[in-house]
């Protein structure tokens, strides 16, 4: 058939003509096309069409804000929110990678005090204070709580803004320490929590002295171990970066935190974190519980009548009485190299600001709001209503946490219940799962401590720290 | 099929022989083997890229030493990774462990699974319900399975396990943290048995009567005609499930990250497991990069070692039937 085409005699008649017009319908369609691109810039800020995708952990928090989306969608109508749940240790792994490959798969990531100076160090995120903080004074980023605010910034700019703040406490039920003639003092020692949970062991009756994280993870078990290392007296490195896991008052706060948890402790401790002391807790078979301020609220919602008999006292302090609460926030943060982000920014001023935090309260219940990320939280009246037993103890252990001083001697590094640099991650799941063998009673904690001794040896040699 | 050619180039060389030379060859040309061939090249084309692409980027990467968390870091670095890797005794405690959970959860499988498929042999009422439901074991998801076993199981203060063998005096033990490696490899058999049993329930199906029959009339009581005859009937059927099962179990990662991520410790902590630790814990592309390659290196060294000496064995079963 193409043989044919080829040898068929070609028609001179018009085909001068005909290729003119074609020319000329070419050029005006051409010249169509490229008017038509100037025509939409004019008014590409307001009617261009942008979807964001934002990657986020499966916590409660994040699935109100899911629900409470179509209100920021109607504010902007440009703008649609796309987004990506995970689990949190699968989350950090997609995010982190994304973000060391400069995939640019994501407009927002949620990450956290830890993530956020090193990842700024490294100029992976955007300077959100210079970028767009200074042009919008609505954000009112000075009501942001100040070591929350400190913690999401490197050299004095915001590189994520807070979605919702922790410290930790002691939480516990009135019945059964009045039933054993005990009182909680608001301040207490982990001496006197020692001596109580011997007290207020109880297996005939299921009942557990204390529960406390034993999972492996450097966000699971190390969280509260960390807090009582640094009561204790105890640090993870010396100013020379020279491992401290064998020292004297490490092994001392370590050996405390796991005989604690082995004797009055939850049974099956090294498999528990904190959904599962969550858990426990709410069923009534632990009469005190060491954990996150954001767990009141989960007790809230879960077990009323626990929570009508939980009081609260402060995170329990060592020999040196500093005080050990913990500073922990998931934050959104903008990617550098990624498109649209004054849109994307759009999103985190709304996800962030006292707007919505008025809005979880109205559609979804005071009681249900994010806690410590802002001053004017704690003033609101519906809320002190709603979370009064709680919500100011939350505020004054957030105010109180220093993460650039964690512990009585100096470090060089930041970070209360983590250590502030990358090979935190590794390390501490290292660590970490040493304390959980331990507790399990499969290794002694001198190994287990000897072990991770090694392990921060390796790490200081990888990240040539100190040298 | 002539067993003559079995005897003289060997089994190797038979099923090679029997697999290359189309049926005619010789008489039709070109045209004709290639359009046999093409329609199989779209499968074969995406079989190369899906595993030999990222099988190369992972030799690549093993040359490198690559961490992502210190930018900057991709660079080349020869056989760096690799001692990295070797050095490590995590890695050579991933191996241990390998073996151990893989071998256990292995045999128990076989002998459990062959004892449930010897009971299913014989009809009695019920019997399809029963094969199914010992059959739904393998067909939970493993994950879901773990998961299952995690939380309704092995808890210690909720679990069956705690709530039947309380009145033993047997209460709140912490079988996870107490007995991992027995706990990641009861998961497994409960798994992988009815793998087993459909395998060997086939060759037992397939088991001609007649020779059953010859059998009790030469007066063999029952455990002698299991053990003398049927047992070398589904010999080669117990083999394919050993090695096909070894194959899978070598992988088991789902459980491990479920139930005991890895721990306590190091205790559970194969050599899957410890791969994705150095990717995604420490970040460390080139060296989980290296290990990867040695762990593929030693798989195929085994598995070359296994197989040939199953064709030998299949070789001297066939003949001798």
């Amino acid at each position: 058939m193409l043989k044919a085409t080829l040898l068929r005699k070609p028609r001179h008649t018009g085909r001068r003509a005909r290729q003119l017009s074609a020319t000329a319908a070419l050029a005006s369609a051409v010249a169509l096309a490229a008017m038509v691109p100037v025509a939409t810039t004019a008014s590409a800020a307001q009617s261009k069409k942008v979807t964001i995708r934002i990657a986020i952990v499966a916590n409660p928090q994040m699935a109100d804000i899911e629900k409470l989306t179509p209100y920021f969608e109607k504010e902007y109508p440009n703008i649609k929110v796309v987004y990506d749940t995970l689990p949190e240790n699968t989350e950090r792994n997609v995010i982190e990678t994304d973000i060391a490959t400069q995939a640019h798969e994501f407009n927002a990531v949620m990450i956290s005090n830890y993530e956020t100076p090193i990842w700024a160090k490294n100029g992976w995120l955007v300077n959100l204070t210079k970028t767009f903080i200074k042009k919008d004074p609505s954000y009112d980023a000075g009501d942001l709580l100040k070591p929350i605010a400190e913690s999401l910034s490197y050299k004095g700019s915001l590189y994520s803004v807070p979605f919702y703040g922790e410290s930790s406490f002691m939480m516990y039920r009135k019945s059964l320490l009045a039933a054993a003639g005990l009182t909680m003092p608001l301040h207490p020692t982990w001496s006197q929590i020692a001596s109580m949970a011997a007290k207020l062991n109880d297996p005939s009756k299921d009942v557990s002295g204390i529960c406390l994280r034993g999972l492996p993870g450097w966000g699971e078990n190390l969280a509260p171990l960390d807090t009582v290392i640094n009561t204790f007296g105890g640090s993870w490195f010396n100013m020379k970066w020279q491992p401290q896991l064998t020292s004297p008052a490490v092994v001392k706060a370590v050996n405390f935190y796991v005989n604690l948890v082995r004797k009055y402790g939850e049974p099956g401790a090294s498999n528990d974190g904190f959904t599962e002391c969550l858990n426990y807790y709410d069923s009534g078979k632990a009469a005190m519980w060491y954990d996150a301020t954001s767990a009141a609220g989960d007790i809230a919602g879960a077990a009323p009548k626990i929570y009508a008999d939980t009081g609260y006292a402060w995170a329990p302090v060592g020999p040196s009485g500093k005080k050990s609460g913990w500073l922990y926030t998931w934050s959104l943060s903008i990617p550098t190299g990624t498109p649209d982000q004054q849109q994307t920014w759009d999103f985190l001023s709304w996800a962030t600001s006292k707007q919505y935090i008025k809005l979880v309260g109205q559609k979804l219940g005071w009681a249900q709001l994010p806690p410590g990320s802002r001053v004017s939280t704690y003033k609101i009246p519906q809320y002190q209503k709603a979370a009064g037993a709680y919500a100011n103890l939350t505020l004054q252990s957030i105010e109180a946490a220093d993460p650039t001083h964690p512990t009585v001697h100096p470090v060089p590094y930041t970070g209360v219940q983590f250590i502030d640099i990358p090979g935190f991650i590794n390390l501490g799941t290292q660590v970490s799962q040493q304390i959980s063998a331990a507790i399990a009673g499969r290794t002694s904690v001198t190994s287990a401590l000897s072990t991770s001794q090694q392990d921060a040896r390796s790490m200081v040699s990888e990240y040539g720290l100190g040298a | 099929m002539s067993t003559s050619i079995a005897r003289v180039h060997g089994p190797a060389q038979r099923s090679a022989d029997a697999l290359s030379r189309p049926v005619a060859t010789r008489t039709e040309g070109a045209r004709a083997r290639w359009a046999r061939r093409l329609p199989l090249l779209p499968a074969l084309i995406y079989m190369i890229v899906v595993t030999q692409v990222p099988f190369l980027a992972t030799i690549w990467y093993s040359f490198r030493r690559w961490n992502l968390l210190i930018p900057g870091s991709n660079k080349f670095a020869g056989l760096q990774s690799y001692r990295q890797a070797f050095s490590d005794p995590t890695f050579l405690t991933a191996l241990v462990n390998t073996v151990e959970i893989t071998a256990s959860a292995v045999v128990l499988a076989t002998l459990v699974g062959t004892g449930l498929a010897v009971l299913l042999n014989r009809h009695f009422f019920g019997r399809a319900v029963v094969r199914t439901l010992l059959i739904t074991p393998f067909l939970v998801m493993p994950v879901a399975g773990a998961l299952l076993w995690k939380t309704t199981i092995y808890d210690p203060l909720y679990g069956l396990l705690d709530f039947v063998l309380s009145p033993f005096g047997v209460h709140h033990v912490n079988w996870i943290g107490r007995f991992p490696i027995p706990a990641i490899v009861t998961l497994s058999v409960w798994q992988w048995s009815p793998f087993v049993m459909l395998i060997v329930l086939a060759g037992l199906q397939s088991e001609p009567l007649d020779v059953l029959e010859a059998a009790k009339v030469d007066g063999a009581s029952t455990i002698q005609t299991f053990l003398r005859v049927t047992l070398a009937h589904i010999r080669r059927y117990i083999f394919l499930a050993v090695l096909l099962g070894s194959v899978y179990i070598v992988q088991t990662f789902g459980k491990i990250y479920m139930v005991t991520q890895g721990g306590p410790g190091t205790a559970t902590t194969n050599l899957p497991f410890y791969l994705y630790e150095q990717v995604f814990n420490a970040y460390n592309v080139g060296v989980g990069a290296a290990s990867g390659v040695i762990v593929l290196i030693g798989t195929e060294i085994v598995a070359l070692g296994a197989l040939r000496f199953a064709w030998g064995l299949l070789d001297t079963v066939q003949a001798r039937s």
